[in-house]
């Protein structure tokens, strides 16, 4: 064909690259699919739904440059309208109780967005901080919460009104479909022109401002879409553990997604990933163990090891490795 | 009797008082956390561990080494600033270079540490402290019973909160303070040891946090929570106020206790929230802050 005999060297390499990257999706593709017959799928979901919102949270904190220490705000809001919902009206099919869920995060984030971008840097952690403790406080008054205990028994009913999600490898494929839902919308807004301009916001504010882009409106987009995420991630998460519960909404779960987004690599698209798959496999391997009630202080002491030492995550480390030794 | 808004006179003042008492923590507490981010630039986490660290070692200090109130009151923040400075000498210092929101989530790292460490030695449910002999009773004011220890908490921390205010606007070394908040190099170049001012300021600033355990230990149960839930308050706080003044850190903690007592007066449901629901007016009227100047 003509085009290819007028392909320039860099054209080629980029389509090896292109070539390559889908051949290292497929691959992820093919483990997910696979996985839940090597490991337990409860387990595996939780994973998921750890990772669907660690990679929401770090659509804001590695693009935008935001850092939010109030995203158990937005789980907790998914989680507690899919499972009122779904408790409450039996008719309700489960993928509507998520769309549900995740619109109500989507309305808060709205809210919580446009009030929190007023500030910048450490006021606006502080701002959104203090946002989620609100939340957490109307939560526990709430009367369809039920307060202490939260909602049990919520029902995972029939998707679409036609297959039973009570199988737990059904469901599992279930969240992994959401959750590859949720990681490619990432991985589109992070290479579309919009990311780059969030990441031209992270980088110089200011010049980004003289360049003619509204900033904050933005930055507002890039909150809502997160927020929106991290509730798809908590009404996931409530319809495979049938629970919605003050857990979610507490300021150590927005402290925890800090941690994985950390571990894994701030500003890379696995790291998320990688980072809640380490800190949900310690967490749970650490509650069968005689360490099981010294998780917290362990969990903080990985926080500063982090910060001190390892501040590009495993995967950014990683791709830095890879960088310097095959290119 | 005598009726405020439908409120008996006595329970108005007696939530009036418990508010103050309350704004003095939160003044307390934001005071210290202004006077290190002056200075450091980073939002001290660890604050509220530091606040509870206080209380703890005024309870174990009485309970294994006999040490009574009155020496706690020196002794806890010395101790806990002690600690402060080795967490400033040995990790902040070599974050120092980088962007400021690690300095936050190490600290938070700290916190989950002290915090964590604690409940699994003395679980969530407090130890109570027992009210001082000297301070315990009080006095009989006629339209309200003022306890004596709730007198001596007010009475000390705004004592404190002065003694902090002239010390940093009337004194050399706070003249240091403020200029190595304006520009840290020009201050080193004039021979000041700038590092060793950054370490003492941290130490200062949670030796003041320690000092509020210490007066807290006795009005509330001691818990190895009790600081991170007080501290998120104390953030809004300082949003509300911005950090950039330190009379501005005292006015805003106490203004945000008296608006959370008459908010139990006359609607309890709300008491939690209140002072959050004070934070988002005012980042819609006055996004910067009631003092603060623009970032």
């Amino acid at each position: 064909m003509a085009t290819t005999q007028t392909m320039t060297p860099s054209m080629k390499r980029e389509r090896r690259a292109n070539l390559r990257r889908n051949a290292f999706y497929l691959a992820l593709i093919v483990i997910g699919l696979v996985a839940p017959f090597v490991a337990y799928p409860v387990f595996l979901m939780k994973v998921l739904c750890f990772a669907l919102f660690a990679c929401a949270f770090n659509l804001l904190l590695g693009y935008a440059g935001l850092l939010s220490f109030g995203h158990a705000a937005f789980l907790a809001t998914g989680g507690y309208v899919t499972g009122y919902l779904l408790s409450s009206y039996p008719a309700l099919t489960p993928e509507l109780g998520i769309l549900s869920g995740t619109a109500a995060a989507v309305a808060l984030g709205a809210v919580f967005g446009a009030l929190s971008i007023r500030r910048q840097g450490i006021y606006f952690a502080m701002v959104t901080l203090a946002l989620a403790q609100l939340m957490f406080f109307f939560y526990i008054q709430a009367p369809f919460t039920g307060g202490e205990d939260g909602l049990h028994g919520v029902p995972r009913g029939e998707l679409f009104g036609i297959i039973s999600l009570r199988n737990s490898l059904v469901m599992y494929y279930f969240v992994f479909a959401i959750f590859l839902f949720g990681f490619a919308l990432i991985q589109r807004t992070v290479h579309s022109p919009f990311g780059q301009v969030l990441k031209a916001i992270r980088e110089n504010e200011p010049r980004a401002v003289s360049l003619g882009y509204n900033v904050d409106a933005y930055k507002l987009v890039a909150f809502i879409l997160s927020a929106g995420l991290a509730g798809l991630a908590g009404s996931t998460k409530t319809l495979v553990f049938q629970l919605a519960s003050l857990t979610d909404a507490h300021w150590h779960m927005s402290g925890e997604v800090i941690l994985m987004t950390l571990l894994g690599g701030v500003g890379t698209l696995f790291g998320p990933v990688v980072g809640a798959g380490l800190v949900v496999s310690l967490q749970h391997l650490l509650a069968q163990s005689p360490l099981g009630n010294w998780v917290g202080p362990i969990l903080g002491a990985i926080f500063v090891l982090c910060v001190l030492s390892f501040r590009s995550g495993i995967v950014g480390e990683a791709i830095k490795m890879y960088r310097k030794n095959f290119k | 009797m005598t009726m405020i808004f439908g409120v008996p006179l006595a329970v108005f003042t007696g939530q009036l008082l418990l508010g103050l008492i309350n704004g003095a923590f939160y003044a307390l507490l934001s005071l210290g956390l202004a006077v290190i981010f002056g200075l450091l630039k980073i939002v001290n986490f660890a604050h509220g561990a530091m606040y509870m660290l206080g209380a703890f070692a005024t309870l174990l200090g009485m309970r294994y080494l006999g040490i009574n109130y009155w020496a706690a009151l020196l002794l806890a923040p010395l101790a806990v600033g002690l600690a402060g400075m080795l967490i400033e000498r040995l990790l902040l210092r070599r974050i120092g270079h980088l962007d400021h929101l690690y300095g936050l989530l190490l600290t938070f790292g700290l916190a989950l540490i002290f915090e964590g460490t604690l409940v699994n030695f003395f679980g969530v449910s407090g130890a109570r402290y027992p009210t001082p002999e000297s301070l315990a009773g009080g006095y009989q004011l006629g339209f309200m019973f003022l306890p004596k220890y709730r007198a001596w908490v007010l009475l000390a921390a705004i004592g404190v909160c002065l003694f902090t205010w002239y010390m940093i606007e009337r004194t050399r070394l706070g003249a240091y303070l403020r200029a190595g908040t304006e520009n840290p190099a020009l201050m080193q170049a004039f021979g000041v040891n700038v590092p060793l001012l950054v370490t003492l300021t941290y130490g200062f600033g949670v030796a003041l946090a320690a000092f509020a355990g210490v007066l807290a230990a006795p009005l509330y149960p001691v818990s190895p929570t009790m600081g991170s839930n007080l501290l998120i308050v104390v953030f809004a706080v300082v949003v509300i106020g911005g950090m950039g003044s330190i009379l501005g850190a005292i006015v805003t903690g106490l203004a945000m206790g008296l608006i959370e007592g008459l908010t139990k007066v006359y609607y309890p449901e709300a008491a939690n929230t209140v002072i959050f629901l004070v934070m988002i007016l005012v980042l819609l009227i006055r996004p910067t802050g009631l003092f603060g100047k623009e970032a």
